[in-house]
């Protein structure tokens, strides 16, 4: 298990390929990169990411720790970005590697819908020069009912 | 006394990141009441218990939560990872 906040750019084609390196019998390797919306359509002057230093560790890896309690993977990968991020920069990454496709799939989109509402992110976005909070989708928090 | 640290819009519309306090509250609802006593801003930002969510010693907690071991106590937005 490996688990990054950072600040600094990932390049997720370095990060797979690290992290496949360390496997072994493994049958499927799953991975999702969100991306900053907005690089064509020129609206998003940029992003800026806030956390809760500690407690997002924390958060992230009780929800890591619960996708192994419930699928049969071998190893996962999350990394999250705060900060300021430009329009195409990757914000965060999740990989699983299980022996199955159904385990990996499974639980890198449990880890992708409690990251979403339960890890301590708030994204601010700047259009125009202007500052707007992303408020939370309540399908985000409607989306945790289908793991419980 | 207890660290109160503040996200997002709670931050900017407070107008700090964080504040220690004496508080004789139990529960984070006593907290909620006396705090929006300060003053306008506190009690526009805590007006709307579903407008936002709690964390006690860094972990997630309901408003009817006990305070009474807390130490760090953070009022945030709903979550907007990923």
């Amino acid at each position: 298990m490996r688990i990054s906040v950072q600040n600094e750019f990932f390049d997720f084609s370095t990060e797979i390929k690290n992290f496949s390196a360390t496997l072994e019998n493994i049958g499927a390797l799953v991975t999702f990169t969100g991306i900053v919306r907005g690089q064509k359509s020129q609206t998003l002057d940029y992003m800026v990411i806030e956390h809760y230093p500690g407690m997002t560790e924390k958060q992230i890896h009780l929800i890591v720790e619960e996708a192994f309690k419930r699928w049969k993977i071998s190893d996962a990968l999350v990394i999250h970005r705060y900060g300021k991020l430009d329009p195409g920069e990757p914000i965060m990454m999740v990989a699983t590697a299980a022996e199955h496709r159904i385990e990996a799939f499974e639980a890198a989109e449990y880890l992708m819908d409690y990251l979403k509402s339960k890890a301590p992110f708030w994204k601010k976005e700047v259009l125009n020069g202007e500052e707007n909070w992303v408020e939370s989708a309540s399908e985000d928090e409607t989306a945790l009912s289908r793991w419980q | 006394m207890v660290d109160l640290i503040y996200f997002s819009w709670i931050r900017e519309r407070i107008g700090k990141s964080g504040e220690s306090i004496e508080t004789s509250a139990t529960t984070v609802l006593e907290l909620i009441e006396e705090l929006k006593k300060k003053d306008i801003r506190y009690s526009e930002v805590f007006s709307d218990l579903g407008s936002f969510r709690v964390a006690i010693n860094q972990e997630l907690a309901d408003f009817d939560a006990s305070i009474v071991e807390a130490t760090e106590i953070a009022f945030f937005p709903p979550m907007t990872g990923g």
